[in-house]
Formats: C-alpha cells, structure tokens, sequence
C-alpha cells in the first residue's frame, strides 16, 4: 500500500477541490500571522514616531553585514521553494526533492547567521536591561522590538524548516504522493516568512544608515 | 412530546450512530469526526463555566457584608481574574463555535465534515494545552491583573502567575484561530450542491462571521499577550515609561482584540436566535438578506470601535468622538436584527418549547444589554460610570443575558439532534424561566449601585450599597439553580428520554434531514438542495431530495 499513497482526503469530493482548500486555507492562516506580526509593526511605528533620534542611534548598532547575507539566503531559498513547489505539479520528483533539500539547507544557514549575529550583539551589550550600552534610555525600545521582531521571525523559520523537512522526507519515502497539496501550502508559508524579512531588513538595519 | 415525526426518508439502517464509532477513550482521542470534537469541546467548557462560576459565587459571597466576610483584598482580586479569564476564553469564546459551530455547520451546509478534520481536532488539544496552563496558575496562586492584564501592573508589579495565564490565554488563541480557518474554508469550499450563499441559514452566516473576527483579531491579542510576557519574564521595556514606553499602547492592542471578542461571543448567539424564532414562530426569517448584512456589518465595525474602553485612559478627545460615534454606528445593525426578530415573531404561531423561552429571555437581555451599551458609548456618561458596576451590568446583559442565554437556547433545540432523544420540557422551561429572573435579580441592582457609584473590582465599599450587593448576590443563587438543572434534567433523558426521531421540532434546517443521532457521514447520500433555509408555514416547501 506504500505505493499508491492515497490523495485524496475526507470530506473533499475532488483532489482539485481539496488542493484549492489547502490553499485557501493557507491564505486564511497568512491574514492571522499579517496580523499577528502587524502589532509589532504598529507598536515600532509609534516609537520611532515619538523617539526618531533615539532610534536613530540605536539602529545604527545593528550588523548590516549579517542583515545583507541573510537577505540574500532567505531570497535565495524562496527561488528553491518556488521551483520545488513548480516541479511537484510538473511531476518532476528528483527536481522537487532537490530544491526542497537545498531550501533546508539554506533555511538553516539563516538561523546560523542569526545566531553569530546574536552572539555579537550581546557581545556588544546590546540587551536590553541595567547593562545596556547605549543611551538615552529609548534606545532600549528599538532593541527590544530588534529582538522580538528578530526572534519570532526566527521561530517562524525554524518551524518552516521542521514543516519542509517532514514533507520532503514523507515524499521521498514514497509516503506521500508527489503531487500532494502540501507542497504548494508550505511554499507559502514559506514565502511568507521570507517577506516578513523583507519589511524587517529597512526597520531594523538599514534606518539610520543614510 | 407524542407526535412523530415527518420522515421523507425512510428510517434507514445503513451506518451506525456517530457515537457508536468506538467506544474507547483512544476512540474519542483520536477522532477526527467533527460531531465528536464538539462533544470533547463541550464537556471541556462545561467543566470550565463551573470552575469560572464556582470563583465568582465566592465573590459575591464576600460582597454580602461592606466590610467583606471572609477574603483579603489579594485573594478577592484573584478569584475575580480568575472569573474573568475562564469566563472569557475557556467558555464565552469557544462556546457556540466550538460546540454548536462545529456539529452543525457541515451538516447545515450538507457536509460530511469540516474543510480540515484533522486541524480541528489539533484546535481541541491546543484548547487543552491552554487550558492546563491556566488550571497550573490557579493551582499555583491565581493571578491578579483582572482579566484584561493592563500593563505596567502586569509586567512590573503584579505577583501572582502571570506568565502562566498570558500563555494560557495565547495558546488558547491559537485553537481558535485554527478553527475559525476551519469554518471559512468549509463554508466557502464545501457547500452541497445547490446550498447557494443566500440559501445558507443564519446560524451558518454568523458562524462565518465570527470565524473572521477570530482570525483578524485573535493574533493581535496574542502578539500583546506575549508582548507583557518578554518584558515580564527578560526585563525587555515595551510598555514601560521608566524607558519611555507607553502603557496605553498595550491597551490599544488589547482592546483591539477584546473588543471584536464581545462579537465573537455574541455573533454565534445571534445566529442561534435566529433559527429558533423561525422554528417556533413557524415562519420565515423576516428580513433574510438584511440580517446576513448586518452580521457582517457588525463584524466589520466592531473593529473599528476599541478606542470606547479607554475614554478615560489618557486617549486625545478627538480620539473619543471617533470611537464615540463609531459606537452608535454598530448599534444600527444590532437594532436591525432586534427588530428583525420581532417581525418575525409577528404573526407567527409562537409555540413556547423550551429553546423558545431560553430565545426569548436572550431577546430581552440582549435589549436591555445594547441599549445600555449606548450610555457608555457616550463620552460624558462613560466618565461618570466609567469602571463602576454599570458597565458591569451592562456587559453581563450582553454575554451572560445574551450569549448565555443563547448556549442554553442552543443546546435545548438541537439536544434531540445531538444525542437523539427528548428531555422533560416541564423541568427545561422551569429552568428557562428561573434562569431569567435569577439574572434580572443578579444584575438589574447593579445598574442602579453603579450609576450611584459602586467601582468594580472593590469588595469593601460604604454601607449604603449593601441593600443592592444582598439582592444581587440572592439572585446569583437562583442563577446556580437555574446552571446545574440542566446537569440532571439532560442528564436522565440520556438514559431515559424517549427517542426524538429526526425532527422532533418539525424544523427546517437540513440539520434535521438527518438521523439523530446523525450517523459518521451525516448523510445516507449527498444532500441536492432546492429552496431557502426557512421553508416554515404557508411557504412549506421540500428542503432537499438526495439525487
């Protein structure tokens, strides 16, 4: 029965209906986490309303290196994703697997990123808290939103890697079919994460810098 | 409870009970069945309401004497939080959606589940998840923020479990969010053949209502929720104005979901309201079209009116006559919908079954409940009774006259559905009507001692209070009469009550087309349907015919 996994699913009449609904599904679960990250946005948009030089001092503290190479990898892995998510439909298996692989890959390259660049931020006494080196005591704010905003970006990555590794692993044991709708919903949820990335690069690394 | 009912099908024997699936606690686990999540639901915020129930009936113990009886100050401000986070989100928010919501909106629309019966079922274990967060901070000490968690209290001050009841509260959140994608996608996606959106009944339309509110607005509170739980837990300032932060942002987050949440839990309720004047009035919905606009209408524009619970925050007055006016605007469709019920009352032939006397009280409650909610949208009388047991009353009038109402309207019309057999409509009725008056007895005075001044949240106050705290506090009595009836009452009639057949109400929903207790795919055969959801009285039409 490994063979011919089945694709279609209770109460789905049609496997064309139910891809449909996993995609709307997922568009539905990208308006919560639009507004879930949106009360961070709007919280960061009133500080730095209200504190623009403090948060100019604080932004420049950020390691634009390491903002910059990330970038690159989050949008280089968004490519991988959407042509694994283009051969899935085509049928190309070795293709799909491959660029899932490489999406993995370089996800987790992302988070290593994010870790030295952690490492030297609190090198740098860049917490928030009595140690804290910058001042006036705004500055405390932007870094507070630096490493929530940054944090939960990061858990959202971490869990799109367990997401993307669980698929690419059932697929490749022949567990689920090829032309599964799992692969275009997870593409998404992986595009989503990567624009998050995008509207956090300005904010917190290139303001300040002009 | 003598008459038969109408069968255009024959009894068939094909396919057992959902309840007769398994029989094994795994069985029940492991469901994926959404006739069997809502019964897992339903047990978990039953037990819920009582713990929530059991701490304010010790609140209004103590508030008997003015100078308290048997609390400190610290332990009263605990069993109110308490109160208020499990009335909240442990029952309120999940009640009729999870419950009703989800037995009856894919047999409704001709469904055999919802569109992810998988994720439903993961909803219900991040319920439970939520859940034994919040039972580890009562078992720990409770917390004593009140249920809004207001910072800088929350984050600086407050010693009780915070932690443990934010993350409580935003794993919660989560369930609700997954099922309210859950009900949208099924809506749109899984309608049967010929179950237009303007053949929908009302029930499903509000359903789908609250299911956008749930997933707009439930994240926001999540991100403040966890918000106050970093700057609690590392000492990180967000709202904190040592630092320059500002605590009334975390109000503005708050509100902007907890205020949409009053219409997560009032929404439901008014789809339930709906078809149960119809079935017991006989008749159409009077004003089918505008009632669906004005769920929606009420939907939209209750995100756009949060700024009416900070009126004497610190918030720019021109602020206030924004949020001011848009309060009155939301009252227009919920005034659309109270009159639309009327008409539909109107000239019906109103039979006086249990659901309908629950309906009834919600009709009135409700009333009571929006047209106080008007004194408070306006700024100058919100100042006076701003944080007073006005407000209390009032909001009580809307989710405990209103909500609940509606639950126990809910549970009494579709019992026969769920469980297939009928309950003493004798003892149901009694409970109906004691339910009314022990709630006219417990808030009505609270109207009064709260325009002349009592605040909220105070267990001790000055004497000339007492007289309405005895009156509320005895009604509070006839309330818990009123809540535990039904424990015995649905109780035996699962043991002993007669069989209901498919439709014991003669009711025109295609919930009713199937057996009861509807076997594990609802229907023998996918529903064609062919006409409106309120085939009542002259306009009696075949609903559906399987094809």
């Amino acid at each position: 029965m490994s063979e011919a996994p089945a694709l279609l699913h209770e109460p789905w009449p049609s496997v064309e209906r139910q891809r449909e609904g996993a995609t709307f599904g997922l568009w539905l679960f990208i308006a919560t986490e639009i507004l879930f990250f949106s009360g961070l946005f709007l919280g960061y948009t009133l500080y730095r309303n209200i504190y623009p030089d403090a948060f100019k001092i604080a932004a420049r503290e950020t390691e634009v290196v390491f903002g910059t190479v990330n970038t690159a990898i989050l949008m280089t892995s968004s490519l991988t994703m959407a042509v694994a998510s283009r051969s899935a439909t085509r049928g190309f298996r070795k293709m799909t697997l491959l660029c899932l692989a490489v999406t993995i890959t370089l996800g987790c390259a992302f988070l290593v990123c994010k870790g030295l660049e952690y490492h030297d931020d609190i090198d740098n006494r860049l917490v928030p808290g009595p140690d804290f080196k910058l001042e006036p005591p705004e500055t405390q704010i932007f870094w507070a939103f630096y490493w929530v905003m940054t944090g939960i970006h990061a858990i959202h990555v971490t869990v799109g890697i367990g997401i993307v590794t669980t698929v690419t692993l059932l697929i490749a044991r022949r567990r689920l079919p090829l032309a599964t709708a799992a692969v275009e919903a997870m593409a998404l949820y992986w595009h989503f994460v990567d624009v998050i990335w995008i509207f956090l690069l300005p904010l917190l690394y290139l303001m300040g810098r002009s | 409870m003598t008459d038969i009912t109408i069968d255009r099908f024959p009894d068939s024997k094909t396919g057992e009970s959902y309840l007769d699936e398994g029989h094994s606690l795994a069985s029940w686990l492991t469901t994926t069945d959404h006739k069997r999540i809502a019964i897992l639901y339903a047990l978990s915020i039953t037990a819920f309401f009582f713990i929530g129930g059991f701490a304010i009936g010790l609140v209004r113990l103590e508030l008997l004497e003015p100078h308290g009886l048997f609390l400190t100050d610290e332990e009263y401000n605990r069993l109110f939080t308490m109160h208020g986070i499990i009335m909240v989100w442990f029952f309120l928010v999940p009640s009729i959606p999870t419950t009703f919501g989800n037995f009856l909106l894919p047999m409704m629309i001709g469904a055999k589940d919802v569109a992810f019966p998988r994720l439903n079922l993961m909803s219900w274990y991040l319920f439970v998840i939520g859940a034994t967060f919040t039972i580890i901070m009562i078992v720990a000490g409770g917390v004593d923020t009140g249920w809004t968690f207001y910072t800088p209290l929350s984050t600086l001050y407050a010693n009780g479990n915070v932690i443990a009841a934010a993350a409580g509260v935003f794993v919660t959140g989560f369930s609700s969010i997954a099922t309210g994608i859950n009900f949208i996608a099924t809506t749109h996606m899984l309608r049967a053949p010929g179950m237009t959106w303007t053949r929908l009944p009302l029930f499903v339309w509000s359903i789908y209502a609250v299911s956008v509110v749930m997933i707009l607005a439930t994240p926001v509170l999540a991100m403040s929720l966890l918000l106050v739980v970093v700057e609690r837990w590392f000492g990180v300032p967000i709202f904190n104005p040592n630092n320059g932060g500002d605590p009334l942002l975390f109000q503005h987050l708050f509100w902007f979901y907890s205020h949409p949440a009053v219409y997560i839990m009032i929404l439901p309720a008014m789809g339930v309201i709906s078809e149960v004047f119809a079935c017991f009035a006989r008749r159409k919905v009077f004003g089918y079209t505008a009632m669906i606009y004005s769920l929606m209408g009420i939907a939209v524009i209750g995100f756009m009116v949060w700024g009416h619970h900070m009126f004497v925050a610190g918030q720019s007055p021109y602020a206030n006559l924004v949020f001011s006016f848009l309060s009155f605007v939301v009252a227009v469709p919920s005034a659309i919908k109270v009159f639309n019920w009327v008409a539909t009352l109107y000239g019906g032939q109103i039979v006086f079954k249990a659901p309908m006397l629950y309906a009834m009280g919600f009709l009135g409650l409700f009333t009571v409940g929006g047209l106080t909610g008007l004194f408070l949208a306006s700024v100058p009388i919100d100042i006076h009774v701003t944080d007073t047991y006005f407000v209390i009353a009032h909001f009580h009038f809307i989710m405990v006259g209103g909500s609940v109402s509606a639950f126990f309207a809910a549970l009494h019309f579709w019992w026969p559905k769920i469980t297939g057999r009928l309950y003493p409509d004798y003892w149901a009725r009694f409970g109906a009507i004691t339910m009314f008056l022990g709630f006219n007895a417990t808030f009505l005075p609270q109207f009064v001692m709260g325009y002349e001044g009592m605040p909220r949240r105070y267990h001790v106050y000055p004497e000339q209070f007492q007289v309405y705290h005895v009156i509320s506090t005895s009604g509070t009595v006839l309330l818990a009469v009123a809540y535990i009836l039904p424990l015995f009452y649905l109780g035996w009639s699962l043991f002993y009550g007669d069989r209901a057949g498919r439709n014991p109400w003669h009711a025109a929903g295609l919930e009713w087309e199937a057996a009861s207790p509807p076997p594990k795919d609802n229907f023998e055969r996918t529903p064609t349907v062919t006409g409106g959801p309120y085939s009542y009285g002259e306009d009696a039409e075949p609903r559906a015919h399987t094809a």
